[in-house]
This record gives C-alpha cells, sequence and structure tokens, in this order.
C-alpha cells in the first residue's frame, strides 16, 4: 500500500458525463468508486465492440465505454488511456501499476497490471 | 490516502432504522430456536463428537464413529511430538472444538493419558459431558469398545436435549472468503459486511481474519480498529507474519500465490485488489474491539474481533470454530466449496456464472447486485434471513453436501 497520495491516469469524472442509471438496464460493468479508472465486466460473454452500459456503484451514476477487447466477467477494463507506470485505481483506492501502455476500453489484467509491492 | 479513503467510505450509512423489503418489515431483533449449553452459551447444532488427541487415535476415534450412530469422529494428521506454540494452538483448537457449543458432549482418545487429560479437562471446563480414552496398555479394541459404550449413553442423553428460544445476541457468527474474484468485492464480501452492520449493533459476536490476504490492505485494517491500540495490535500482528513467514520463505514474490490461480482466472490482478475486496466484509461502521491469537475465545464482549488465521478456507474456518463462533459466513466467487463438521458454513455468491454452473454449493445467491436488481441492503438481509434459518436447524449446502472439513494450523514442523 503506498503511502503517498497516489495519481490516477486520469479520473473517470473527467472523460465521461453522469446521469441516474435506468434501474431497468443490466450494466455490462460496475465501477465501485468515483474515482476509479478501471471498472468491473458483470456479463458473460462481453464481446469486443460492444457498446458498454456502467454503473458506479457508489452514486448509481452511469457511464459509456466502448470494449476494445472480449473480457471475461469479473475482469476489468480501462475507463481512461494509461501509460506505463500510471497508477490503476479501485474502491478509490491505489491497486499497482500499469506494466504495459493500454488504452480505454481494454481488458486489464496481470499483462498489464502488477502490484508496487514486489 | 488510505486514512482519507477509510473516511469516505465510512460515511456511507448502513440503513439499519426501522428496515423494510418489499414492503415487508426485517427484523433484526430475531429470535430462534437453538440449544444453550452449561456454560450459558448458544449452539444451533447438536454434535457427539468423537475428537482424537493426535493422528494415530484416528482409527479408534473413527471405529467408535461407525459403531454409534448419531456420533461424529473429526480425524485430523497431528498432535505428537509438537512443542511450545505449536503445541498450545493444537491443544487450544481441540479443546476449542469440544467447547463449541454446537457440540453437546465430547468423547476424547489419545495414544496416552497425559496429553488426552489436557484436552478433556479444557473442555470439561464448559460444564459439558467429556470423556477421556488412552489407547496404551488398552489397545485399539478395548479402547474403541470402551470409548462406544459412553459414546452410546451421550448419544441417548443429547438426543433428548430440546431448543429453546434464544436471541439474536446469543449468536457468534464469523466470516472468512475463498475462491475470491471481482465478484466477491463487489457483492457477496459487502453482503456479509452489511450484514456486520445490522446485527453486531444488536450485540452478536462477529470475527475476521486471514491475515496474508489482508497485504495491501493492512493500513486500511489498522484504521478500522476500535482504539488506536488495537490497531497496533493489528499492525504488530500482521508484521510478525510479514517477518516470521513470508520473508523467511518467499521464493520470488508471491505473485503466484497472492492472488491464486483461482482469483486470477476470476479477473483479480494483485493482491491490494484482493484484499479491499475481501475487506468488505466487515462493512462500513463495524470497528473490531481486540486482536485475537489463532483459535482464541474472545473476552471483550460482544462486537467484531480480528484473528490471525491463515487465508486457507479450511484452515480459517476450523481456527474460528475453535474459537467458538458457532454459524460461519463464506462468501466466494469462483466457488469453494468448504464446509466444516461442527459449524454450518454458509455460502454466498453474487457470480451468476458460479450460481449457474454449482448451484448446489450456494445457500445465498446475491447475484442480483450485479444486475442492479438487488440492493446491498436486500442481499444484507437476505442473508440475515439465511442465518435465522440456519441457527433455527436448516442444514447448509456444505452440511448437506458432506463437507466436514477439520484441519489443523502447525506453526512449524514437529520435534
Amino acid at each position: 500500500m503506498a503511502k503517498t497520495k497516489a495519481k490516477p491516469a486520469k479520473t473517470k469524472a473527467e472523460q465521461s458525463s453522469h446521469g441516474p442509471a435506468s434501474q431497468t438496464t443490466i450494466p455490462h460493468f460496475l465501477v465501485h468508486d468515483r474515482e476509479d479508472n478501471v471498472g468491473v465486466v458483470v456479463i458473460e460473454g462481453l464481446e469486443a465492440g460492444t457498446a458498454m452500459l456502467g454503473v458506479i456503484t457508489a452514486d448509481n451514476s452511469d457511464l459509456n465505454v466502448a470494449a476494445n477487447h472480449d473480457i471475461p466477467i469479473g475482469h476489468k477494463v480501462a475507463l481512461t488511456d494509461f501509460k506505463k507506470g500510471d497508477t490503476v485505481m479501485k474502491y478509490g483506492v491505489d491497486i499497482g501499476k500499469i506494466i504495459k501502455a493500454a488504452k480505454k476500453g481494454d481488458h486489464i489484467h496481470t499483462h498489464n497490471l502488477k502490484t508496487k509491492r514486489w | 490516502m488510505a486514512k482519507a479513503t477509510t473516511a469516505k467510505r465510512t460515511t456511507r450509512k448502513a440503513a439499519n432504522a426501522a428496515p423494510k423489503r418489499n414492503g415487508k418489515a426485517v427484523s433484526y431483533d430475531f429470535d430462534f430456536m437453538g440449544y444453550r449449553r452449561e456454560n450459558g452459551r448458544v449452539g444451533v447444532r447438536n454434535h457427539v463428537i468423537i475428537l482424537p488427541v493426535d493422528d494415530i487415535s484416528n482409527a479408534a476415534c473413527e471405529a467408535v464413529g461407525n459403531n454409534i450412530k448419531g456420533t461424529l469422529a473429526i480425524p485430523h494428521s497431528y498432535g505428537r511430538l509438537q512443542f511450545g506454540a505449536d503445541l498450545e494452538l493444537h491443544f487450544r483448537t481441540l479443546i476449542g472444538t469440544g467447547a463449541n457449543p454446537n457440540v453437546a458432549a465430547v468423547i476424547v482418545i489419545g495414544i496416552e493419558p497425559g496429553w488426552t487429560k489436557v484436552i478433556t479437562d479444557g473442555i470439561a471446563a464448559t460444564g459439558k459431558p467429556v470423556t477421556g480414552f488412552s489407547i496404551e496398555q488398552n489397545g485399539d479394541l478395548k479402547t474403541i469398545m470402551d470409548a462406544s459404550r459412553t459414546a452410546k449413553e451421550y448419544v441417548h442423553w443429547a438426543t433428548e436435549l430440546q431448543r429453546e428460544p434464544c436471541s439474536v445476541d446469543d449468536l457468534w457468527v464469523s466470516t472468512k472468503c475463498g475462491e475470491s474474484d471481482t465478484t466477491t468485492g463487489l457483492g457477496s464480501c459487502p453482503t456479509v459486511g452489511n450484514m456486520y452492520d445490522k446485527l453486531v449493533p444488536r450485540g452478536i459476536y462477529g470475527v475476521f481474519g486471514e491475515t496474508s490476504e489482508i497485504t495491501g490492505a493492512e493500513h486500511i485494517c489498522e484504521a478500522r480498529a476500535a482504539s488506536k491500540a488495537v490497531g497496533k495490535k493489528f499492525m504488530k500482528t500482521f508484521q510478525a507474519y510479514q517477518d516470521e513467514v513470508i520473508e523467511p520463505h518467499k521464493t520470488s514474490d508471491l505473485s503466484d500465490s497472492q492472488p491464486t490461480k483461482g482469483n486470477i482466472e476470476g479477473g483479480l490482478s494483485t493482491i491490494e485488489e484482493k484484499a479491499l475486496g475481501n475487506l468488505e466484509k466487515i462493512g462500513r461502521e463495524c470497528r473490531y474491539i481486540d486482536v485475537l491469537e489463532p483459535a482464541e475465545t474472545p473476552a471483550k464482549g460482544a462486537g467484531l474481533y480480528y484473528m490471525d488465521t491463515s487465508s486457507a478456507a479450511a484452515e480459517c474456518v476450523t481456527l474460528m470454530a475453535a474459537g467458538g463462533y458457532a454459524i460461519h459466513t463464506f462468501p466466494t466467487g469462483q466457488g469453494n466449496v468448504v464446509g466444516n463438521p461442527i459449524v454450518p458454513v454458509i455460502k454466498i455468491t453474487a457470480n451468476p456464472r458460479t450460481v449457474r454452473t454449482m448451484p448446489e454449493h450456494v445457500d445465498v445467491d446475491v447475484s442480483g447486485i450485479l444486475r442492479r436488481e438487488m440492493t446491498l441492503d436486500d442481499a444484507g438481509d437476505a442473508l440475515i434471513d439465511m442465518i435465522r434459518r440456519t441457527a433455527n436447524g436448516r442444514n447448509t449446502a456444505a452440511e448437506a453436501l458432506g463437507h466436514r472439513e477439520f484441519v489443523m494450523t502447525k506453526l512449524y514442523r514437529s520435534a
């Protein structure tokens, strides 16, 4: 856990507008916190090119991101462009650093994200 | 940063005043029918167990368990040539298992009388029926016959015990998650947290642990202590684990085992991400009031406790059961199937694939959280309802499927 204030590459709030999520539409991905720069895919069989609806669970606001890859359920999607060394934020907290640049809509996992601890 | 985040996160209130779900009031001050034991503790099961002191007494215990229907032998792998803190933990775990209020009466069998008496006397302090038998100078066959006669009497006695009305503040509810993925952090772990936020103020005892899986969120965990002193005690435990276990034994880094292969399959990329999801189990409001040794019984009254445990499911549930907890809540993502011989383990999952592929293991399906069809409050209420039903006697999925994993934690190799 880094003790210094980590800088996310770009906060989600900077790059999309928010509105109340529709209660009847099932989201493709969920985001824990407004400060997060990744979301979690919550449907099975998500395919590249899907115009995804996401919901930020902290305030029930929504956002849209196009998926660049097939992303399995439970796996993360980038909500912003990342360059090497950028901090990934989830739960509003630093969860590691980008080790390979990624675009908004890309699959984020162990191939491009690693703990700062080791 | 960790501190600021915690402060912000804890401002979200759990709605626990006059709760309503689907227009129906949900009571968190519920009563249930339980077994009140000699020492005042309340059990939700009524087991007569046959407990080996050591590995070489397993055969005799299993023979007694086979002879006398309604008893349950609990074999395990250790108990010879242990010493120091490791031996103390062995004794504490076995005594705690026998003392657990889900157990009505106990037969203890060991190879020799000395350590057998340590375990028997420890359990007898609760006031419940317990008798020890040792094998040396008797042999397995005479021991099995003598122990079977006593076990039969215990079964007659225990099966006449009646459940009686008990209240929510008689419940001790533990938690530990397993085969985590990102859905546990989004759904099943915060469901347990929501339950604790609602029931800890009603006087239940809670406990969480998993020292290795707090790694990455240790400062957030420290900040959730009820006082600075308790937070320091946690950090001391955490640091001892890093210094005594991780540093001497690690090979490169822990990236291959934390997160585990199953965690990675489920989408977790880093140990921090796993730890943050894990900590969702303690909700928004709860503060832990003490840090327990493995298998230690809490002594500071009702409230949430931290216990220093392994993150391996069966080891952790075994230690919490030995600490006296009577019901376990187990959030899972990819589908851990663990159970315990004496404590009902309630499985909660938010992963729709796990609900679809492993439905027989799921007690509480909260996958609706992911579809935004279910709020966290609804999910917490559903878990509380399942806790009440389990306390009243409903067998969990793990019980019905025969999961009885009982695994002793060993601190170092025997002499």
